[in-house]
């Protein structure tokens, strides 16, 4: 079939949901916008399995590699005759691999939304703003233009603003709903810049010519004429590129929002703040290798900064009782391990593992983070709180939450044979050829990433006997189903081979599991395991001992080092203070005081004229008769 | 012998009924005094046409004609002020014009 068609089908499904919703679904109707939305969705799945299908098996390969197909490419806006921004399609390895992963997730969610907000009042707003982001974020991953690619990422933000900010009777969601607005706005404000330093010297928007051309112009870019503080414009341009991608994918120090986007409806953080908006990033760049490969210092920095936000974040998870904040800081720790994987990636060398083990960790963390959500959700509907010491003995209650659970966290905490070991494995592999301080850094997280997990795990379905509160039985098999397909591919994904399908040159790269060298990280993560279950199996107190014997250094970190503090000081004291309050006297003295002044002249003008608009009638004529001698004067002088 | 009247005289005539016209318009306070003093620079200029017609064109007929015009409009013109002062004086129980005021600034 005719790729060109399934897009737009792809694009147009959800968009149109989302507008027939929205239009025809009122109050009275609107539990048929659930199914209606869900149905689409089933139908988008479809295509994209198609999709994926025919790309992989049928036409995608040529020459033993995987090529990049560009089936739409239709003028959008055109300025000038050199400026004109098109409205094209790429389908290559990875557009198509997160159509799968997007729409699949997608479709999961929609189905455990089903039973999760059955009831809610704005039960058709929920359906429209999800069908509204699927679009968005298919859009996406399949723009062929750095425009369009901006407008989407911005539709997902307003998309991702709106479900955070779902319950918006709750400050605190209100609260959060801004952060997250306001701390990606100032990230793509760079990524903004980035764009118009790229497309200003490749004199184009679109993303196949601007690789090539600023491939072939390489030495021109870091020509010494171009450089700014040192650095050439292609670094910076790439910088910029990474800050934008940074602050959609929360890493340090743009994470702040994603821990309070927990706000949102739970299926909402499985979706978008866990497997797919916050891998935009991650896919960002990959889009963007062949010019981020360019630049040996650029790949150091996302490098250092995906392993330094790993490593915080999962230390920041391990102090969270909020359970679906602890899942939100290893949403962010896993990204940086993706981040990491994509810095490591050493092309000097031949070695493309990084790319592929990235995309690899994209994939199966997809599943098993939002398998975890799922299950989150399960679990607050069911006992109605987020908080884990409140929990504790539901494995008896909630069967099926309670394995596909725990198979997540086995993905998550890298044991073999689930997903999360295989990838992990790759990132790691592929740092240790590259740097080895990086690598000792990911197998520290690793190792934390599997205490923290099982904290959660045991912390809520062992620990106390089960509280006589909690007398609600698991959800309805609208809920359970997804978590059993969520689990059985998190059990299956990990043997994919990744690496034949999705490479950073298109080759085949097989990624192989070297036995010896897994010993160290999985054994530190089953030692992890062990720390957990030794703490929080039974209730006992060594984990209140294990608080106090860390003092103070654990408050910092159960403050999240305080990094929301510092944002409040600088915007609060510093940002509000010294500039806000200057412009704003500028504003109201200058800016404004020009424009009083004028309308004050134009009053007291008026106020002295006025009085000849006396309403007096033989006032009138007198002047009428005053301005007829004048004119008569005139005239016989002139004779 | 008793001198002719001649067309000096006449507009002499015309020019003083005009302005008395004109100071009655500007300094009555009563709205038909006004009209009349309206009345008296109207008929004013009707002397003129006719005086004109006389004197200079005595074949010709145009300012006879166009004093008839200028009676007929005169006419009309004072059924509409009459009306106006009516509904002044409906409105404001008096015709005083210093008192009429509203239509200023």
């Amino acid at each position: 079939m005719n790729e060109g068609l399934i897009v737009t089908f792809l694009l147009c499904l959800p968009l149109s949901a989302f507008v027939v919703i929205r239009l025809f679904t009122g109050r009275r109707w609107q539990i048929f916008s659930g199914y209606l939305s869900t149905l689409v969705l089933a139908l988008t799945t479809f295509f994209a399995f198609i999709m994926a299908w025919q790309y992989f098996f049928v036409y995608g390969k040529m020459d033993g590699a995987y090529a990049l197909f560009v089936p739409i490419d239709m003028n959008w806006l055109v300025f000038t005759n050199d400026l004109s921004i098109n409205f094209s399609i790429i389908i290559d390895s990875i557009s198509v691999m997160m159509l799968l992963v997007v729409s699949f997730i997608s479709l999961m969610v929609h189905v455990f939304s089903l039973a999760y907000m059955k009831g809610e009042q704005r039960y058709g707003y929920y359906f429209a703003y999800l069908s509204l982001f699927t679009f968005a974020m298919l859009g996406l991953v399949l723009s062929g233009n750095l425009f369009e690619l901006f407008m989407f990422w911005e539709l997902v933000g307003i998309s991702s603003y709106l479900l955070i900010g779902f319950y918006y009777t709750k400050p605190s969601a209100v609260a959060a709903a801004k952060k997250a607005f306001l701390v990606t706005r100032f990230a793509d404000f760079g990524f903004l810049i980035g764009i118009l330093m790229l497309g200003g010297v490749a004199n184009n928007f679109d993303i196949v010519q601007m690789i090539r051309s600023i491939a072939q112009q390489q030495a021109l870019w870091e020509g010494a004429g171009t450089s700014f503080l040192g650095m050439s414009v292609l670094t910076w341009a790439c910088l910029l590129l990474f800050m934008g991608a940074a602050g959609k994918s929360a890493m340090f120090p743009l994470h702040i929002w994603l821990p309070d986007a927990m706000e949102g409806p739970t299926p909402v953080s499985a979706l978008i703040h866990a497997a797919t908006m916050v891998v935009a990033g991650v896919y960002l760049i990959a889009r963007f290798f062949p010019v981020f490969q360019m630049d040996a210092t650029v790949l150091y920095v996302i490098a250092i900064v995906g392993a330094g936000t790993a490593l915080f974040a999962a230390i920041i998870a391990c102090t969270q009782a909020d359970i679906k904040r602890v899942l939100a800081f290893s949403t962010i720790s896993q990204i940086g391990y993706m981040m990491l994987a994509l810095g490591v990636d050493d092309s000097l060398n031949g070695l493309h593992e990084g790319y592929t083990a990235a995309m690899f960790h994209l994939f199966t963390h997809a599943f098993f983070k939002s398998l975890l959500f799922l299950g989150a959700g399960a679990i607050i509907h069911t006992v109605h709180t987020n908080d884990m010491h409140e929990m504790g003995g539901l494995r008896k209650q909630m069967p099926v939450t309670h394995i596909s659970f725990l198979i997540a966290c086995l993905a998550i905490s890298g044991i073999p044979p689930f997903s999360g070991f295989f990838s992990k494995e790759a990132i790691l592999s592929a740092a240790y050829s590259n740097h080895k301080w990086l690598y000792a850094i990911g197998v520290v997280t690793a190792a934390i990433t599997a205490f923290y997990m099982f904290r959660l795990y045991f912390s809520i379905f062992w620990n106390k006997p089960l509280s006589p509160v909690f007398i609600k039985k698991e959800g309805s098999w609208l809920i359970r189903i997804p978590l059993i397909i969520l689990a059985v591919l998190v059990l299956i994904t990990g043997f994919i081979p990744f690496g034949n399908f999705i490479s950073a040159n298109g080759k085949p790269l097989p990624l192989e599991v070297h036995f010896g060298f897994s010993v160290i990280p999985v054994s530190l993560s089953v030692l992890g395991i062990f720390y957990a279950a030794v703490l929080y199996y039974q209730q006992n107190n060594l984990p209140a001992l294990l608080e106090k014997s860390f003092g103070w250094f654990y408050i910092t970190i159960r403050q999240k080092f305080y990094i929301d503090e510092v944002y409040l000081f600088i915007t609060h004291k510093i940002v509000f203070n010294v500039i806000g309050n200057t412009t704003a006297w500028i504003d109201k003295n200058i800016v404004d005081g020009l424009v009083n002044w004028s309308a004050g002249i134009t009053y007291q003008f008026s106020v002295l004229i006025k009085k000849v608009q006396s309403g007096k009638i033989q006032q009138y004529v007198l002047y009428f008769l005053l301005g007829v001698l004048c004119l008569l004067a005139v005239v016989l002088y002139n004779n | 012998m008793m001198q002719q009247i001649t067309l000096q005289h006449i507009l002499l005539l015309s020019t003083a009924l005009f302005f008395i016209g004109v100071f009655g318009l500007l300094t009555r306070r009563n709205m038909i005094a006004i009209l009349m003093s309206i009345e008296l620079m109207l008929n004013s200029v009707n002397i003129n046409f006719v005086a004109f017609n006389k004197y200079l064109y005595p074949e010709k007929l145009d300012g006879v004609f166009f004093f008839l015009f200028v009676i007929t409009v005169a006419a009309a013109e004072a059924a509409v002020a009459i009306a106006i002062i009516i509904h002044l004086y409906r409105y404001n129980k008096q015709i005083d014009v210093s008192e009429t005021e509203e239509m200023r600034y």
